[in-house]
């Protein structure tokens, strides 16, 4: 008689794992995953949930500018959280604000993750030149600090297309920009798990049925080295939203017609000063709520898998 | 150790090499001088022969050595804007940014080596999970957020009148939460000493030194949390070491052990991480400085991107770019210096 031996299918994996387990009993991890599943409905849902549509000028009163938020003397009930300068419900910008950030932090991530994930493996399984000039041109960039560049790039690609072009492509420009910015990120910590991957015996194996190169790194080894990879993108993700925001405020990112979280929060800070406080520190709370909640995932993420990630 | 310094040098000369030509790459693309130069009605005739005057329609690696060689010697041009030497522009700025780090460094220093150091001693204490978690609170506040959130309550004043005003503890709590407000938070004020050169400093008049107060906070909020669990992180790995361990035994007072002995091995690994978070804190003094409106290289920079200054914008790259190899290099020195483990040739074992 022979016993049928069974493998388990993903989802009976995911049941059973450790990460599963610690998530069910850390109160924590599961709030700030809500909070942050909250934020990305409410932000993809724009369109419907929000009570008006900020990109439509017929929409907007520049008599309605600057009411203050519900809990506040002289607030008008049709803004729950006040307007802006320009007269834009607060609630609906913030939505379509925290939509757009949330595009260019993912976009940007993924690219990252493709740029740094490839040179990574490369650099890792090739070794020798391709290895040496990869990890060089990291290791230049990464003493810049990411922010740095980002900024430098934003300001360079402006300066040459022109500010109009660039505000019609700004979504484009942030995901490429930041993308371009943040891959070394990816390429040593994949680099440092391809090391360790490459000597182990399924690889010399690959290699004796004679598989090719490109094969053995893309099916065999790359798998292997994903967990690191998964964890150090959330917080990937967040330096990307909080990238993006910084460029926007510095004048590198969104227009003021089409804004993201950033460019609320600078269109608001001129008006400071007259004490339209909620202009910009609205956005600004819901920055801080999205960064913190995928900061906190990120945290439990690492502490569940611990992979040896990079200091710092 | 002689061929460490000499790999080392050759790096720092290979990424200067690299900014260069990015930065002269920029210059290259970016407008057309003989545009600035003449005016409408010259013919295209003699543009061309401007243009061959000038040097312009040499090959790029002809013209990128002329610039490389006049950068070495100072020279980047002149500034559309300020008329005058690219190089004078950043250095009348240089010391606004300079003193703004310093007074950020300091806050960092002064903070986060006691408030990491408690929190590896007591890593169970309320206090050091408060700092725990306010860290990470501070990661997530982008620098320009904390600096305006600074202006509203330091600068503008808050009124709070959350509590409810009749009852006494509802009255108190939003006296003591509301501020006055009132700290300067636009440039640097008119109380400058001056120094030497272009050196007007904030640091010597309490006028001067106000003005530096919320920037400084703004500058250093963003670093902060990241030392406090760097030191934190490197304290407890040392205190669970075997010197620490014979020290203990040896009787020798539980302070002097904390911060002569178990200090001393956890500022290595600060060191290197401040050294190349120093990159960071350029990248955040533009931040810091749009906000306060601070005239330092930051804000100057960014005003150079708005007028499309070019020799101005490739002259702030080329000094930061210097700044950063510079920092990199030294933290590197001292790194391998003081820590004999460190493979100096970075040949594997």
């Amino acid at each position: 008689m022979t016993t049928q031996l069974s493998i388990p299918t993903r989802w009976a994996r995911f049941r059973d794992s450790y990460l599963l387990y610690s998530f069910k009993r850390t109160w924590s991890a599961q709030l700030c995953l809500a909070i942050f599943l909250c934020l990305v409905l409410a932000a993809f849902m724009a369109p419907w949930l929000a009570p008006t549509n900020p990109y439509d000028l017929s929409q907007i009163d520049i008599l309605d500018s600057e009411l203050p938020p519900f809990w506040i003397e002289g607030a008008v009930e049709r803004y729950t959280l006040g307007t802006d300068a320009q007269g834009r419900d607060l609630l609906s910008i913030i939505l379509y604000g925290t939509r757009v950030s949330l595009v260019i932090g993912f976009g940007a991530v993924i690219l990252q993750a493709i740029l740094g994930v490839t040179f990574g493996l490369l650099a890792g399984y090739l070794g020798g030149r391709v290895d040496a000039i990869l990890m060089r041109l990291a290791d230049i960039q990464l003493s810049f600090s990411t922010l740095m560049v980002a900024i430098v790039v934003g300001a360079v690609v402006k300066a040459t297309l022109g500010s109009s072009f660039y505000s019609q492509y700004a979504v484009l420009m942030l995901i490429l920009i930041i993308g371009l910015a943040e891959w070394p990120q990816y390429a040593r910590t994949v680099r440092a798990s391809v090391l360790a991957e490459k000597s182990k015996e399924y690889v010399d194996a690959a290699r004796v049925m004679g598989l090719g190169s490109r094969r053995i790194m893309f099916r065999h080894v790359l798998p292997n080295t994903l967990s690191p990879v998964f964890v150090i993108s959330t917080v990937q993700i967040a330096n990307a939203i909080i990238s993006e925001a910084a460029l926007s405020f510095l004048g590198l990112g969104m227009p003021e017609t089409h804004p993201s979280l950033g460019s609320l929060i600078k269109s608001g800070f001129d008006y400071i000063q007259s004490g339209s406080w909620w202009i910009t520190l609205i956005p600004g709370a819901v920055l801080v709520v999205l960064v913190l909640v995928i900061n906190l995932l990120g945290d439990w993420l690492r502490d569940v898998m611990n992979p040896r990630l990079y200091k710092g | 150790m002689i061929a460490f310094l000499t790999k080392r040098l050759m790096h720092a000369i290979l990424v200067m090499l690299v900014i260069s030509v990015i930065a002269f790459a920029i210059q290259d693309n970016l407008g057309d001088p003989i545009q600035q130069m003449v005016g409408q009605s010259v013919p295209e005739s003699e543009r061309e022969a401007l243009r061959e005057r000038l040097g312009l329609n040499d090959p790029f690696h002809v013209q990128y050595l002329r610039f490389a060689g006049n950068a070495i010697q100072g020279d980047f041009g002149y500034s559309y804007f300020y008329r005058e030497p690219a190089l004078d522009v950043i250095a009348r700025h240089l010391p606004a940014t300079l003193e703004l780090v310093f007074g950020a460094t300091l806050i960092i220093v002064l903070l986060s080596v006691p408030i990491g150091v408690y929190s590896a001693i007591k890593p169970r204490s309320p206090i050091s999970r408060f700092f725990m978690g306010a860290s990470i609170v501070g990661i997530s506040v982008p620098v320009f957020l904390t600096a305006i959130v600074l202006i509203q309550i330091f600068s503008i004043g808050m009124k709070v009148t959350l509590f409810p005003e009749g009852t006494a503890w509802g009255g108190w709590l939003n006296a003591t939460l509301s501020t006055q407000g009132g700290m300067p938070s636009f440039g640097r004020g008119q109380d400058l000493v001056h120094v030497f050169g272009y050196w007007d400093s904030n640091l010597f008049s309490a006028g001067g030194l106000r003005h530096l107060v919320l920037p400084s906070i703004a500058l250093a909020s963003i670093m902060l949390p990241l030392f406090i669990r760097l030191i934190r992180a490197e304290m407890l790995e040392v205190l669970q070491s075997e010197y620490v361990k014979f020290a203990r035994a040896k009787g020798i007072s539980p302070w002097r052990i904390y911060f002569v002995h178990a200090l001393k091995n956890t500022m290595l690994p600060v060191i290197t991480v401040g050294g190349v978070q120093i990159g960071t804190m350029v990248a955040y003094t533009i931040l810091t400085e749009t906000v306060f409106q601070w005239p330092g290289m930051g804000l100057m920079f960014l005003d150079a991107i708005n007028r499309a200054d070019i020799p101005l914008i490739v002259a702030y790259l080329m000094i930061v770019g210097v700044i950063f190899v510079i920092t990199n290099t030294i933290v590197d020195l001292i790194y391998g210096l003081v820590n004999p483990t460190v493979k100096l040739t970075g040949k594997p074992a």
